[in-house]
């Protein structure tokens, strides 16, 4: 058969049912293999939107994305969602065509060499050299994609080898001496965490991402539940402990509450979870929880140490680890009062520093506003994707996230342009769920082109703009520390979104109601297919609180 | 639970960070690779994105065709090692990494030196390849090419002796180590 057609056969041994992607002159063989190979594809209108489509898909269903893209240009477009896949470690297979091998190394039309561009921003990549290599090396990526930490793998197939006749045999065991993920957590160090929870007096669990991409939420939960430890998660592990909660202190880092970053800050032992200690969450690194130890427990290998040296690590799977922990734990019949100075100092901070804002007098709309009437009218179920920007962080603190998977946001590389692909992914891969895409009036711009996806395919999906005319993080960052001079991030009134959805076959709806907000977004999520709801939010308003960037969290304004 | 030796409560204060420490000396990472296309490109990208500093790279096959070895020096004062090693082996392409103690190999490293050795020069050009068991392997009649194999120390006290004859051009190779006695590097 085709290779092409056995890379089909290979998607399906992988239970691949969609791929986003955008056909080119490399690529026309795959696409010719995938016209009449029963798995659905989606045209998007832009490489990039269906790189983080394929980003959503991972993110919403925890399987892994798939998207297609042409040589030169197109592979080059796909960069972007490559580096974002790496950066949260979204595991995702980028396919992309190549040139003739005769003309690689010769500037050919559009060839670029994506291995080389891509190589820092991938987990793994492959470049075909053989069509016999076809079959194992789609395996391999898959593989490796999925596995360990997972990410990003791009696998080049130059367009000669795509149509030369190969003998397919499926490939049922992939064996990479090199790649070797560790995935039992050690029980001697489990047991010496356990034990270092026990004797801790100010403990905080502290958990990313990583609890997300490892199903380990309900673990995470259980564990919690062991004693009465305070929880705060990164933006990332959002979903991963459910909010509101007793519990719960909100999100950590640059734009966490003042109780999860004082916590941290006064914490005696660090429970990490499947997080980093990214600069966002640390503030000033000399300066992070001075009072500390760390049992930090991920995957990778590389995590441990990094940033901040860790007392106790442990690596492997957080969802077995978790599991062992609570057991170990259970078995030291700690005494849950030795916690309750801790608590009755975290709810000092709670009742003094609630994460609130001050509502306008008027009829203006005020962007944490929206996203509480967002919750409102979704009953708090959405799936909800964001850009970049203050949006980003209002709809992590104003929306209260309570299973896995529901926050789909670009945290490591911050790119705007991600939410409204994020959610067609999100949409396609859960189908029974509502999407909801709140995103900028700036961020929006970025990827646009894809309402045509989305009203051709009949992706249902919700944006919601929170529209204040500005980059409005940007903006904020040149009024506190820029003496206000406000350098091209003034975005005008333009487009006119309303328009915009109807012309690319959309239904959009401008809301300027603030007391009938939440009835009127139940009406516009209620419509069927895809709406864009434009809100026109307080031109400048600030996120709060903030850890001011290079100074330490216990400083935090506002 | 009960672990002989092992204490029911742990205090906190006795808890060490472990990790992330620069060891200060000079390490030698003897790396097995996949022979594939890209594999070096992708550990000295690893190495540039991440900011560690290579002093010495030499790469070579093993007795292994599928098999390559590469041999990277670097300062133990700048870096932390163990992040070196642990991104090194996120790599797909990277089978097994050695972390070369220098008192557990022996290491070697080839040099050629062109020296300017006319007339008078030229028997004391000779006379110090003699003491470094240095090669002689071109001559002309102005100068000489030599070539000297060893310890990078005595490379460089090699250079240091021959440079006032005029040092025309040096070239060396990086080094290469072998862990001592009967196991594998
Ligand atoms: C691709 C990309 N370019 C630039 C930035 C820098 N940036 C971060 S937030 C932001 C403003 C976003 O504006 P908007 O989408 O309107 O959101 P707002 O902050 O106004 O809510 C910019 C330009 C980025 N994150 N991504
Ligand atoms: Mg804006």
């Amino acid at each position: 058969m085709r290779a092409v057609d056995a890379v089909l056969e290979c998607l399906k041994a992988e239970g691949v049912d969609v791929v986003f992607g955008y056909p080119g002159g490399a690529n026309i063989p795959t696409y010719d293999a995938l016209y009449d190979s029963g798995i659905r594809h989606i045209l998007v209108r832009h490489e990039a939107g269906g790189g983080h489509a394929a980003e959503g898909y991972a993110k919403a269903t925890g399987k892994v994305g798939v998207a297609f893209g042409t040589s030169g240009p197109g592979a080059t477009n796909l960069v972007t969602p490559i580096m974002d896949a790496m950066m949260d470690s979204v595991p995702v297979v980028f396919i992309t065509g190549q040139v003739r091998t005769d003309l690689l190394g010769t500037d050919g039309f559009q060839e670029a060499d994506v291995i080389g561009i891509t190589m820092p921003a991938v987990k793994h990549s492959i470049m075909i050299q053989h069509p016999n290599e076809i079959p194992r090396a789609l395996h391999e990526a898959f593989h490796i994609a999925r596995t360990g930490r997972p990410g990003p793998v791009v696998l080049d197939i130059p367009t000669d080898l795509s149509k030369a006749d190969i003998d397919y045999v499926p490939i049922t065991d992939v064996r990479l001496p090199g790649y070797q993920p560790t995935t039992e957590g050690n029980v001697k160090q489990i047991r010496q965490a356990a034990k270092a929870l026990a004797a801790a007096r100010r403990p905080v669990i502290y958990a990313g991402g990583g609890v997300i991409l490892g199903n380990a939420s309900e673990e995470l939960v259980a564990f919690c539940r062991a004693d009465r430890f305070p929880v705060t998660t990164t933006l990332n592990g959002l979903g991963g402990f459910p909010a509101p909660d007793p519990q719960w202190l909100g999100m950590l880092g640059m734009h966490g509450t003042r109780t999860a970053n004082y916590a941290m800050d006064e914490a005696d032992l660090i429970c990490c979870i499947g997080a980093r200690f990214d600069d966002r969450i640390t503030g000033k690194l000399s300066e992070f929880a001075p009072r500390a130890k760390f049992i930090h427990i991920d995957v990778d290998p590389a995590e441990i140490s990094k940033n901040v040296p860790a007392h106790i690590p442990i690596v492997g799977d957080c969802k077995g680890i978790l599991a062992k922990l609570k057991a170990e734990y259970d078995e030291l019949g700690a005494d849950p009062a030795r916690l309750s100075d801790w608590w009755q100092r975290i709810e000092g901070w709670q009742g003094k520093h609630p994460l609130a804002y001050e509502d306008s007098h008027d009829e203006e709309i005020k962007p944490q506003r929206l996203i509480e009437a967002v919750y409102e009218a979704t009953g708090g179920d959405a799936i909800i994707t964001t850009d970049v920007g203050q949006h980003q962080m209002w709809a992590a603190q104003y929306y209260h996230y309570k299973f896995p998977r529901q926050w789909i946001s670009s945290g490591g590389l911050g790119t705007m342009g991600f939410g409204l692909p994020a959610a067609m992914g999100a949409a396609i891969g859960c189908p029974e769920k509502t999407v909801v895409c709140i995103t900028g009036d700036g961020s929006i711009q970025m990827n646009a082109q894809e309402f045509a996806t989305c009203a051709q395919e009949g992706i249902p999906v919700k944006v919601i703009i929170s529209n204040n005319g500005y980059l409005g993080m940007v903006r904020q960052w040149q009024e506190l520390f820029w003496d206000k001079r406000y350098s091209s991030v003034d975005m005008g009134e333009f487009p006119d979104f309303v328009k915009l959805a109807d012309a690319y076959g959309c239904t959009g709806v401008r809301l300027t109601n603030k007391g009938t907000l939440v009835d009127d977004l139940k009406a516009a999520i209620a419509t069927p297919g895809p709406v864009v709801v434009d809100v026109r939010v307080t031109r400048e308003e600030n996120t709060y609180p903030m850890i001011v960037p290079g100074e330490a969290a216990r400083d935090m304004v506002g | 639970m009960g672990e002989p030796g092992v204490k029911e409560v742990l205090s906190l204060e006795d808890l060490e960070a472990a990790g992330s420490v620069k060891s200060g000396r000079k390490h030698i990472l003897s790396i097995l690779v996949e022979n594939k296309p890209g594999v070096l490109t992708r550990v000295t990208s690893l190495f540039a994105r991440r900011g560690f500093n290579i002093d010495t790279l030499s790469v070579g096959p093993t007795d292994d065709d599928h098999i390559s070895r590469i041999t990277i020096t670097l300062d133990g004062a700048n870096h932390p090692i163990d992040q070196v090693t642990k991104q090194l082996h996120k790599l797909v392409n990277v089978l097994k990494i050695r972390d070369l103690e220098p008192t557990g190999a022996v290491s070697r490293e080839l040099a050629m030196f062109k020296v300017a050795a006319d007339g008078a020069q030229r028997a004391e050009v000779m006379q110090l390849c003699e003491i470094f068991r240095a090669k002689v392997i071109d001559v002309t009649k102005r100068s000489i090419v030599v070539e000297v194999t060893g310890t990078v120390d005595k490379i460089e006290a090699f250079e240091r002796n021959v440079r006032p004859f005029g040092l025309i051009e040096m070239m060396r190779t990086g080094e290469i180590a072998i862990a001592r006695g009967r196991g594998e590097t």
